[in-house]
C-alpha cells in the first residue's frame, strides 16, 4: 500500500510538474482529459498516464474522489470518464446513457492474526466465513473451523471480527461474495458499506491492516495488493470447485478467464465464486464510464485511445504495482463495445486499430 | 474602540476626499461581514434541502433509531449522535482539570523563564493536523492502550459483575474511550490558552488584595482566581467543546466505527462526523447522501448551539 500510494504520489507529482510547466510555457502538446473516481486503481491510472504522455503527450487529470463521486461526476456530466470499482446494472447504464468497461482487476484476501499460525495455514469455506462475519462462529476453536483445518492447531481465542469502515468497492465485493455463497448473509445484504452485524471498523486497508495486527485472534479482509505488500497473514479460500486456493496473481487471472465476458451485458460481471479449480474466490474488476453520446468527439477519443494504450503497453506496470491485467480476449471485447460510444453525427469515435 | 469613535465624531470637517473614503471603507467591511453570514445561511439552507428527503421519511425516527443499514436503506442517526455527544463529553471530562492545571500553573504559580516555552509547547499541540494525531492514535496509542489500560482493567473484572459488562470490548484499543483521549489531548490547548488569557485580565490589586489578608496561593486560586473568571471559563471549555464534537481525522481512526449505541467503555462507536467522512465519497443512494447531509445539519446545529452558548458566557464574563 505504502509502495504503491508512493509510486502514485511521485507520478501525480510528476504529472502535476509537467502541466504546470506545459501551462506556463507552451500549451501541452497532446489532449487534456479529465477523470474521476476510484481510489484502488488510482495508482496505477497515474502510472500510465505518466508513461503516456512521455509517449503520446496525451495529459491525464483524475481525481481519486472514491467510486461513489466518480459516478456521480459523470452523471453530471463534469468529467470524461467517470471509475467505478462497482459496476453499473445494465439497467442503470441504459438511465443514464453510460457505457462501462472493465481496465483491470483485483481481489479481497481474508487476512487473520493468529499467534502460532503460518500465513497460508488457516483454511475457510465462504459459509465459515459468513458465520464469522454474522458473528455466529466466535472462537477459532470452534468445531466449524476446525472441521476444514484437520492438522492444523488454531488457537482457542475469541475471534474479533474487522471490517472497512469508509464505503468501498473492496467491501462490496466481500460482502456480495458472502451474499453468493452464504443464505444467511442476505439479511445484511451487499453494498460497498452495510450494517455489519459483529466487529470493528478500520478506516482503509490500512485501518483493517493495523486493527488486525494489533488483536490476537482478529480477521479482516484488505485488497490483494495490500495483503501482498506487506506480508499479511492470509487465509486459503474454498472456491466454487471445493479447491482450497491462495492469493496469488495466477488465481485471480484463473477467476477472470473462466468467467462468461461476453453474455454479461455492460460488462456488469462480479467475479465472485468463479469456475475453474485455481481460480480465487473474491476477484473483481475495476470499471470506466463513459457517456454513449459525446459532445465533443475529440475529449472522448483521447480517452478511448488512451486506455486502448493502456491495453496494449500497460500490463507489465499493472503487475508491478499488483494489479492483475484482464485476460486479452476480454480486452478485445472492451474494445468493441467502444463501437457504441458516438459523437453528434451517430458515428463511432473511435476505432481502435486492433 | 469606543475613544476612537468619539474622536472620530468630534473631528472637525471631514475633506470631501475622506468622506467618500471612509464611506467606501465602511461599505467593505459591512460587505465583508454579511457576506459571511450569507454564506452560513445558505450553508445550512443548502444542508436543510440535500437532508431533506432523509427527514421526510424517516421523521423523528431518523433522531430515535440506531439502524444504520445502506443495503436496506434505513438510517437513523442516534448511535452518531450519542457517540459525538459521549466522545466530546469524556473528552472534555479528560481535558479540563489539565487546562485548568496549565493554565493556573503558567499564570500563578511558573517562574518566569519557564513560561514561554511551557506555553509555546502547549500551543503547539494545538498545531498538529488531526491527521498526525489519528495516525499516532492507531498506530502508537492504541495498542499502548489495549496493553497497559484495557488489558489490565479488563482481566481484573470479577466474572459476571457489572464491572466486566461496563468494560467488556476488544481488547484493541480502539474504540470510544480511546478516542475521547486523543480528543482530550486536541481540545487541551485551546482550553489552555483561553484560560490563560482569562487569569491573565484578573487586576493584579485583586490579587494581592487577597494575599494581603493572608491567604495562601490555592486559597487565591480557588476563592478569587477561579470565581473572578468563572462565565469566561465556561466559554473558554465550550470553544474546546465545539471542536471536539466536529474532529472528523482523528476520531474516525481510533473509534472502531461500529453503528448503534455504546454498551461498554471500551466500545467502538461513531460519531456524526466519523460516519459522514467514512461514507461520503461512496455514497451512491439518494437516500444515503441524504441521510448523510441531514448528519451534517445535525452536527452543525448541536455545534451552533454549543458556540452560541459559548460567545453568551463569553460576553457576560467581558461585559460585567
Amino acid at each position: 500500500m505504502i509502495r504503491r500510494l508512493l509510486l502514485g504520489l511521485a507520478a501525480a507529482a510528476a504529472l502535476a510538474g509537467c502541466s504546470g510547466k506545459g501551462g506556463e510555457t507552451k500549451a501541452p502538446a497532446g489532449p487534456q482529459i479529465s477523470g474521476a473516481g476510484a481510489t484502488f486503481p488510482a495508482p496505477l491510472y497515474a502510472k500510465w498516464a505518466e508513461a503516456q504522455r512521455a509517449a503520446t503527450g496525451l495529459t491525464l487529470n483524475y481525481q481519486a474522489i472514491g467510486s461513489g463521486g466518480g459516478i456521480k461526476q459523470i452523471e453530471a456530466g463534469t468529467v470524461a470518464f467517470g471509475a467505478s470499482d462497482k459496476p453499473l446494472k445494465p439497467a442503470e447504464l441504459e438511465q443514464n446513457g453510460l457505457l462501462q468497461f472493465p481496465t483491470v482487476m483485483g481481489g479481497v484476501v481474508p487476512v487473520a492474526n493468529l499467534p502460532g499460525v503460518a500465513p497460508g495455514a488457516i483454511k475457510l469455506t465462504g459459509p465459515v466465513l459468513a458465520d464469522i462475519y454474522l458473528g455466529k462462529v466466535k472462537t477459532w476453536a470452534d468445531p466449524e473451523l476446525a472441521q476444514a483445518n484437520a492438522g492444523v492447531k488454531l488457537p482457542n481465542l475469541p475471534i474479533t471480527v474487522v471490517h472497512r469502515a469508509d464505503g468501498s468497492g473492496t467491501s462490496f465485493l466481500f460482502t456480495s461474495y458472502l451474499a453468493g455463497v452464504a443464505p444467511a448473509w442476505a439479511k445484511v445484504g451487499a453494498s460497498d458499506s452495510v450494517a455489519w452485524p459483529a466487529g470493528i471498523g478500520g478506516k482503509g486497508n490500512d485501518g483493517v491492516a493495523a486493527l488486525v495486527k494489533q488483536t490476537p485472534g482478529a480477521i479482516g479482509y484488505v485488497e490483494y495488493a495490500y495483503a501482498k505488500q506487506n506480508g499479511m497473514a492470509y487465509a486459503l479460500l474454498q472456491n466454487a470447485s471445493g479447491a482450497f486456493v491462495a492469493p496469488t496473481a495466477a488465481s485471480f487471472a484463473a477467476a477472470a478467464a473462466g468467467a462468461d465476458w461476453a453474455n454479461a451485458p455492460g460488462f456488469y460481471l462480479l467475479l465472485l465464486n468463479q469456475p475453474g479449480k485455481d481460480a480465487w474466490p473474491i476477484t473483481g474488476a475495476t470499471f470506466i464510464l463513459m457517456h454513449r453520446r459525446q459532445a465533443d468527439p475529440a475529449q472522448a477519443r483521447a480517452v478511448l485511445s488512451f486506455f486502448d494504450w493502456a491495453y496494449k503497453n500497460g500490463d507489465a506496470q499493472a503487475l508491478a504495482l499488483d494489479y492483475v491485467a484482464l485476460p486479452e480476449p476480454v480486452k478485445a471485447l472492451a474494445r468493441r463495445s467502444w463501437a457504441g460510444i458516438v459523437g453528434p453525427d451517430g458515428k463511432p469515435v473511435y476505432a481502435p486499430a486492433s | 474602540m469606543t475613544a476612537a469613535i468619539e474622536s472620530h465624531e468630534a473631528a472637525p470637517a471631514r475633506t470631501a476626499k475622506g468622506a467618500v473614503f471612509d464611506r467606501t471603507f465602511e461599505a467593505l467591511c459591512f460587505g465583508a461581514a454579511t457576506l459571511l453570514l450569507t454564506a452560513l445561511g445558505g450553508l445550512i439552507v443548502s444542508l436543510a434541502i440535500g437532508g431533506w428527503p432523509a427527514f421526510a421519511k424517516f421523521g423523528p425516527r431518523f433522531f430515535i433509531s440506531s439502524d444504520w443499514d445502506p443495503v436496506q436503506e434505513v438510517y437513523g442517526a442516534s448511535g452518531a449522535i450519542v457517540g459525538t455527544l459521549v466522545s466530546s463529553a469524556l473528552a472534555l471530562l479528560f481535558a479540563l482539570p489539565l487546562a485548568l492545571g496549565v493554565a493556573i500553573f503558567l499564570v500563578e504559580l511558573c517562574p518566569v523563564r519557564l513560561r514561554r516555552p511551557i506555553g509555546t509547547a502547549v500551543e503547539l499541540l494545538a498545531g498538529i493536523p488531526s491527521i498526525v494525531y489519528g495516525m499516532w492514535g492507531l498506530f502508537v496509542f492504541a495498542p499502548w492502550f489495549a496493553h497497559n489500560v484495557q488489558l489490565p482493567i479488563m482481566t481484573a473484572a470479577p466474572p459476571g459483575s457489572i464491572w466486566e459488562t461496563i468494560t467488556s470490548g476488544v481488547p484493541n484499543g480502539a474504540g470510544i474511550l480511546a478516542a475521547s483521549l486523543i480528543l482530550a489531548i486536541m481540545i487541551l490547548p485551546f482550553i489552555a490558552a483561553t484560560l490563560r488569557e482569562l487569569l491573565l485580565t484578573i487586576p493584579p490589586a485583586v490579587r494581592e488584595s487577597a494575599y494581603g489578608l493572608g491567604s495562601n496561593t490555592f486559597e487565591v486560586i480557588r476563592k478569587v482566581s477561579l470565581p473572578y473568571i468563572r462565565t469566561g471559563a465556561v466559554g473558554a471549555i465550550m470553544l474546546g467543546l465545539g471542536r471536539a464534537l466536529g474532529e472528523t481525522m482523528a476520531v474516525t481512526f481510533i473509534i472502531g466505527n461500529s453503528h448503534g449505541f455504546p454498551t461498554s467503555i471500551f466500545a467502538s462507536g461513531a460519531t456524526i462526523a466519523s460516519t459522514i467522512a467514512n461514507e461520503f465519497a461512496e455514497a451512491t443512494g439518494e437516500l444515503h447522501t441524504a441521510s448523510l447531509i441531514a448528519l451534517g445539519l445535525v452536527l452543525f446545529v448541536i455545534t451552533f448551539a454549543v458556540l452560541a452558548l459559548a460567545r453568551l458566557m463569553i460576553g457576560r464574563q467581558v461585559n460585567s
